[in-house]
């Protein structure tokens, strides 16, 4: 692999868009894709990357400047953590939790997925979920659970282009996505004409909803938030402007009146 | 910017088959402030399951008056909720993001993490805190006692983080972290047989029984707390043969494009023991059914 087949390969992608003059936007895009992900890849140290050498200089810093510095959080925790939050947010490297909102070991209780969804109540296929909220809600007795979103988004993303018809082009990543296929219905029947980076950033937040939903489909929550002793927040984080939206999903049941 | 309080109202009507909660929301921390109303419609099914509640909730004789809402959510307890993870957001922003526009600026555009690392939800044991991990470092997926399910059956919240890294993302490594005192392994070691199958989490952490089965071959005779933390490791190795059952993972693995380690962070000493899988020996012992071989392991601390 050298320069030829580099060559080659912007020639073909010259003749193409000759050929066809309605691609330039599309060939635009990805261009400027593949050369951002070639920045951020070089940008960090790509002359010899050795995985192993990178945790270990990890975890020797958060030793000496986090563990040893602050015994008393430490020895606590060792026996045992009592987070006053639980947090599901997408597994997205760009963010974490411990970053974004700055928690520290033993804030919070955090569940990672692929566009940081909660699935409906359901044992067999999403017990994962379901054990996670379990554990949090009733054993460690969280007080707020908050389902943060976020901007570009490849997992919403992929829930507005996949045509989720039944036939499939991945093993699990569509079965996943249409988890939230209800935010998708939302967004296309409130902006059908708008740009698809701009439905997809409401996609993005219409699916924090249907995940906010979903999480009272758990009796458990449920009776937590009507007693008032569970809190759940819905969250944005918008890494492409700094900036952070929270909101808050609120859900009781009133006096009962005779007719 | 100070947070005013979220607005919210909730119509209930009990003659339809739907309720109706609205939800405002207010970009607190943002560039923008816009205020915008949500509705959503939860089912009638849904309601007929809350009724019981609904009963329950009457303590007093029903009146004429009625309140806005039956929350009984502490306003002031909310408020600082809402300011607390204000501050955290705007700490992040002074001492991170802004100290590294550039690099927060090229990871707005894509992302191309080495790692795909799978950890435990527990609070202490993020591994962006303990092995350093920055924005754009690795593809995190955080579950109980981060358990891998098998590729043919089993829960499926896992799975589609793993095809996206894989085969989207194309990540050099996985590594799978456990951790000392996992409440997730210890439920799995008390649990009787299949497990109690009315809760969630004996639903889940039986996707690591071999774990479980194995120690009790080799640590029956050890003190329950050391049979957990050999389970741990047993569960980490379990994991990682669980890994190469996904096809699209074995392949590279086999090619040379991804490398499978186990981490176990022990926060009662703050060590770390880290092993790379070897595949190489370990296809021996797939055809023998016994696990996967390890290479390069040691203990940091």
């Amino acid at each position: 692999m050298g320069n030829e087949s580099y060559e080659d390969a912007i020639e073909a992608l010259k003749k193409l868009l000759i050929e066809k003059d309605e691609l330039k936007d599309v060939a635009a895009a990805k261009v400027k894709k593949i050369t951002a992900e070639l920045q951020t890849a070089s940008s960090s140290d790509s002359k010899s990357f050795d995985p192993v050498e990178r945790i270990k200089e990890g975890f020797v810093t958060f030793k000496k400047e986090k563990y040893e510095t602050n015994p008393a959080l430490y020895g606590e925790l060792a026996k045992g953590q009592s987070p006053k939050y639980m947090v599901f947010a997408c597994s997205d490297s760009r963010v974490c939790p411990s970053h974004v909102l700055n928690f520290h070991p033993g804030d919070a209780f955090v569940v990672r997925n692929i566009a940081n969804m909660v699935p409906p109540f359901d044992k067999v296929k999403y017990a994962g979920v379901g054990a996670a909220i379990e554990y949090a809600v009733l054993h460690l007795k969280v007080e707020n659970i908050v389902v943060i979103g976020h901007s570009a988004c490849g997992g919403i993303k992929g829930l507005m282009s996949f045509p989720l018809d039944g036939n499939n082009s991945t093993d699990f990543i569509e079965d996943w996505v249409k988890i939230c296929l209800p935010a998708k219905s939302k967004v296309l029947a409130e902006s059908e004409s708008s740009a698809f980076e701009d439905q997809c950033g409401r996609c993005e937040r219409e699916a924090v909803n249907v995940s906010l939903a979903n999480l009272l489909t758990y009796p458990f929550v449920r009776e937590g938030v009507v007693k008032g002793t569970l809190a759940l927040k819905g969250g944005y984080y918008d890494f492409v402007n700094g900036a952070f939206e929270l909101w808050e999903l609120q859900f009781g049941i009133s006096p009962v009146h005779s007719i | 910017m100070a947070a005013t309080p979220t607005h919210f109202s909730v119509s209930h009507d009990p003659f339809s088959s739907t309720s109706l909660l609205n939800l405002q929301t207010q970009a607190i921390f943002g560039p923008n402030h816009s205020l915008k109303t949500t509705q959503l419609r939860i089912p009638a099914s849904f309601r007929r399951k809350a009724t019981n509640l609904q009963v329950m909730a009457s303590g007093k004789t029903p009146g004429l008056t009625q309140e806005a809402n039956g929350v009984a959510i502490d306003r002031q307890n909310n408020t600082d909720v809402f300011d607390d993870i204000k501050q955290r957001f705007l700490a992040f922003k002074k001492l991170k993001y802004m100290d590294d526009f550039e690099h927060y600026k090229n990871l707005a555009d894509a992302q191309a993490p080495k790692f795909l690392v799978i950890a435990c939800a527990d609070s202490r044991v993020c591994p962006s805190a303990v092995l350093g991990f920055q924005p754009g470092d690795a593809f995190t997926v955080r579950n109980i006692a981060n358990l891998v399910p098998p590729y043919e059956s089993g829960p499926t919240e896992t799975k589609a983080a793993l095809e996206f890294s894989v085969n989207t993302l194309n990540v050099e490594n996985i590594l799978v972290i456990g951790h000392s005192r996992c409440g997730g392994i210890q439920a799995l070691m008390k649990m009787e047989d299949e497990g109690d199958s009315r809760s969630f989490i004996h639903n889940w952490v039986v996707v690591g029984k071999k774990a479980k089965e194995s120690t009790k071959a080799v640590a029956s005779n050890l003190h329950f707390d050391h049979q957990c933390q050999h389970c741990e490791k047993a569960s980490i190795n379990h994991s990682l043969e669980r890994l190469l059952g996904y096809p699209w993972i074995e392949e590279k693995v086999r090619q040379g494009s991804l490398s499978l380690h186990g981490g176990y962070y022990n926060f009662v000493d703050c060590t770390f023991e880290k092993w790379t899988v070897d595949y190489a020996a370990s296809r021996g012992k797939k055809k023998e059914g016994s696990g996967i071989a390890v290479k390069d392991r040691s203990v940091w601390s």
